[in-house]
């Protein structure tokens, strides 16, 4: 067993980054649709203790009183609920299906970008957790972290070896009925990582998770928890890629961070999910639920993201500022083409004294897009001596595609200081002409200008992810000019 | 012959602006294309380089006695031909090592090769900033970002020496440029002259021809080559002014 989960691994993590794959491996499904069985169906799948079966079924009845939330400036197509298969979890045996089998130009897209799993492994002291649909089938390096004391596991192998650090942690960030997609993913999530960092320790290695939508109608719940202990410091990087349905795929995540005193941790995110074709059918919907508290004084939360892909888009990072001098950063630049929608942004709340936080965020809006920045800064009345800086500029390719901007501002102290910028601009056909005159096609000077717009982003994000990011960029912005 | 325009008629939105130009290039050899403001002389530059918005109705335009009409505008730089530009624009977040090396690779693509190797490529730059003496800082910003006048006009005469083209039009190079940044300039292009390339330079004032000398001077008023001749004409033309140029053409 342990040999066959070792070649799966290999398969996976070794394969020339084919993200086309749909890999045919036999699953066990839940029944479509979902209600407290559902529930209770996953957690004895999963062997779960019974208190974390009740704070799922908790979470499940919230959900079933909450409202899909409409304030985004989003339009989405009517989601059945009781459609979805909420858990898979694939067999031990496996095959990978032939590459005739996905949409050449898909495939055409991933050999551009052209970097396996293993590569950046090797170059980049990376350890990856792959996960495959919806349980991690291994973990690696978790051998040369245990030296360090750092635990770095799925979540469900975190439920079943560190049971009272996650009945601590879960849901501090994010309540089971923080917002509609929080509850339902508090009820159904299948898998995820784990990661703990002990007092004192600067993690050796980026840790980084692979994900994978694979199974064909199974929403994927993801769940990671992060907790930093006094003192200590993670670079933590989040990769998504998914295979090409025409069924929208749903996708509601969670990710919690918690930072302790003098804790700091870097969160990076490279979004790549099948954004639907040209006509905009198809592709994932990503309702993400992203929240860190920097609890201890002089901590530190920074959410670095680059999103390309998905439908659709509903994501906000956001900080607690609750220490004393805790800082909170949310660097972004989120791409829209086609007929693809994001409205994403950040919230800082700044609970704690001499709290910083800083907003970056670029968008980049092509083709038939819309492309929304939303965003709160909010100063509490303890929160004095605080200072936010946001910074939300606008990129339009064309005249079909639209730019918003929502920042919301709310001051209880008058010592505290709220900047805020925006600018809107338009890539100019002088910009283009100058670039193909020195030998530049006009696809490959887009790339550049875009890659230079989203600088000040891309520079935030570890070495190897940021040369990633900007073949991502390049690659979904062709044909959104001439 | 690197180039031939045979009788070029070229509209902006329906109004004529070049009314049968008739210019030939060959290798080696430098000209001036002088002339009052508003008679086409950047049209005729930008028409060469294949910037969008013009019309061509009449004429053709050969390079490498190839037609380059269809070119779309990275063909035809691929091919040899450089634009100096009257007023080089910004690309911010763009560095410019990163556009040179990036410039650079697309060209040799085209040709089949290989991308320049990082050493190669960093030596080139060294070699080339020297020539235009210009400071190692200004490769490290943005491409022409927060550049002074003089340092963008710099830029792209750094820009030719790092291509090498065969072709270069240069649009008014000389435009606000105070003594010192001309004499660099100018230096630039005559040190990259070979008897391999050209140089067509586009100037208003005679000025700039104290430092480059061209082979043959013509002098364009309202769409059309009125007079052409050595360098002697530069400096008949600025003892003159062009209100003699004016007269000489009513006359005809």
């Amino acid at each position: 067993m342990a040999q066959d989960e070792k070649r799966l691994i290999e398969e996976v993590t070794q394969s020339e980054y084919k993200y086309g794959f749909v890999t045919d491996i036999e699953t066990e499904t839940a029944p479509k649709g979902l209600n407290e069985d559902t529930v209770r169906y996953i957690s004895t799948q999963k062997n779960e203790p019974e208190w974390l079966l009740e704070h799922r079924l908790k979470a499940f009845r919230k959900w079933k009183e909450m409202e899909q939330p409409n304030w985004a400036h989003l339009k989405i197509a009517e989601i059945d609920f009781q459609d979805i298969i909420y858990y898979a979890a694939p067999k031990k045996k496996k095959e990978l299906a032939s590459l005739d089998e996905v949409d050449p130009e898909l495939i055409d897209t991933f050999n551009k970008l052209g970097i396996s799993l293993e590569e950046q492994k090797r170059l980049s002291n990376v350890a990856v957790d792959a996960v495959i649909d919806s349980v991690s089938v291994k973990t690696t390096f978790t051998d040369t972290l245990a030296k360090h004391g750092i635990l770095f596991c799925s979540f469900s192998d975190a439920v079943k070896n560190y049971p009272d650090l996650v009945k601590k942690y879960l849901g501090m960030a994010v309540s089971p009925s923080d917002n509609f997609f929080a509850a339902l993913n508090t009820a159904v999530f299948s898998d995820g990582s784990f990661c703990y960092i002990p007092k004192g320790v600067r993690s050796p290695m980026e840790l980084s998770t692979y994900f994978r939508i694979n199974a064909a109608n199974t929403g994927q719940f993801e769940r990671t928890l992060i907790i930093a202990e006094e003192g200590s410091y993670v670079s933590y990087m989040e990769g998504c890629t998914a295979p090409q349905r025409d069924e929208n795929q749903l996708h509601a995540a969670i990710v919690e961070i918690i930072a302790m005193k003098d804790a700091e941790v870097k969160y990076s995110t490279v979004q790549n999910w099948y954004p639907g074709n040209k006509e905009g059918k198809g592709g994932i919907y990503n309702f993400v639920t992203k929240r860190g508290i920097c609890k201890g004084d002089h901590s530190k939360i920074s959410w670095t993201q680059v999103e390309t892909g998905s439908a659709i888009t509903w994501k906000y990072p956001s900080c607690i500022l609750s220490g004393d001098n805790s800082v909170g950063e949310f660097y972004s630049v989120a791409v829209t083409n086609n007929y693809q929608q994001a409205d994403t942004g950040s919230k800082m709340i700044h609970l704690g004294k001499n709290t910083k936080s800083t907003i970056i965020s670029k968008g980049i809006s092509a083709g038939h897009s819309n492309n929304s920045y939303r965003g709160l800064v909010k100063m509490t009345k303890r929160a004095t001596n605080s200072r936010n800086y946001s910074q939300c500029d606008s990129l339009l390719l064309g005249d079909q595609c639209g730019a918003h901007t929502f920042p919301y501002i709310e001051g209880a102290n008058k010592s505290s200081i709220i900047e805020h910028e925006a600018t809107t601009s338009k890539i100019s056909e002088d910009q283009l002409f100058y670039c193909q005159q020195r030998g530049i096609s006009q696809e490959s000077a887009v790339g550049l200008i875009v890659n230079g717009y989203a600088k000040e982003v891309l520079n935030k994000l570890p070495m190897e992810f940021a040369v990633e990011a900007q073949k991502l960029l390049s690659i979904s912005l062709e044909g959104s000019v001439g | 012959m690197l180039l031939q325009i045979k009788n070029l008629h070229v509209s902006i939105n329906g109004k004529e602006i070049l009314r049968g130009i008739n210019l030939e290039v060959n290798k080696g050899e430098v000209h001036a294309i002088m002339g009052p403001n508003g008679t086409g002389k950047s049209t005729l530059a930008n028409v060469i380089a294949g910037k969008e918005g013009y019309e061509i109705t009449q004429g053709e335009i050969l390079y490498n006695g190839k037609d380059i009409q269809k070119m779309p505008p990275e063909v035809r730089a691929q091919e040899g031909i450089f634009l100096g530009f009257q007023y080089p624009v910004e690309i911010p977040g763009v560095s410019m090592t990163n556009f040179m090396r990036t410039s650079l690779n697309e060209i040799r693509k085209y040709h089949g090769q290989e991308p320049i190797p990082a050493k190669e490529f960093l030596a080139r730059m060294a070699e080339k900033k020297e020539l235009v003496e210009i400071t190692a800082k200004l490769t490290n910003r943005s491409v022409n970002e927060g550049f002074s006048g003089g340092e963008k006009k710099k830029n792209e005469i750094y820009q030719m020496a790092m291509l090498e083209p065969q072709l270069a039009i240069l649009d008014e190079t000389d435009s606000g440029l105070d003594i010192d940044a001309l004499r660099i300039v100018a230096n630039g292009v005559n040190k990259l002259k070979t008897s391999e390339n050209a140089t067509v330079v586009i100037t208003h004032y005679q000025r700039l021809l104290d430092y480059i000398v061209p082979d043959f001077v013509h002098v364009l008023f309202e769409g059309k080559v009125v007079l052409s001749g050595g360098k002697e004409l530069a400096l008949e033309l600025e003892e003159k002014g062009y209100d003699w140029i004016k007269k000489e053409t009513e006359k005809r």
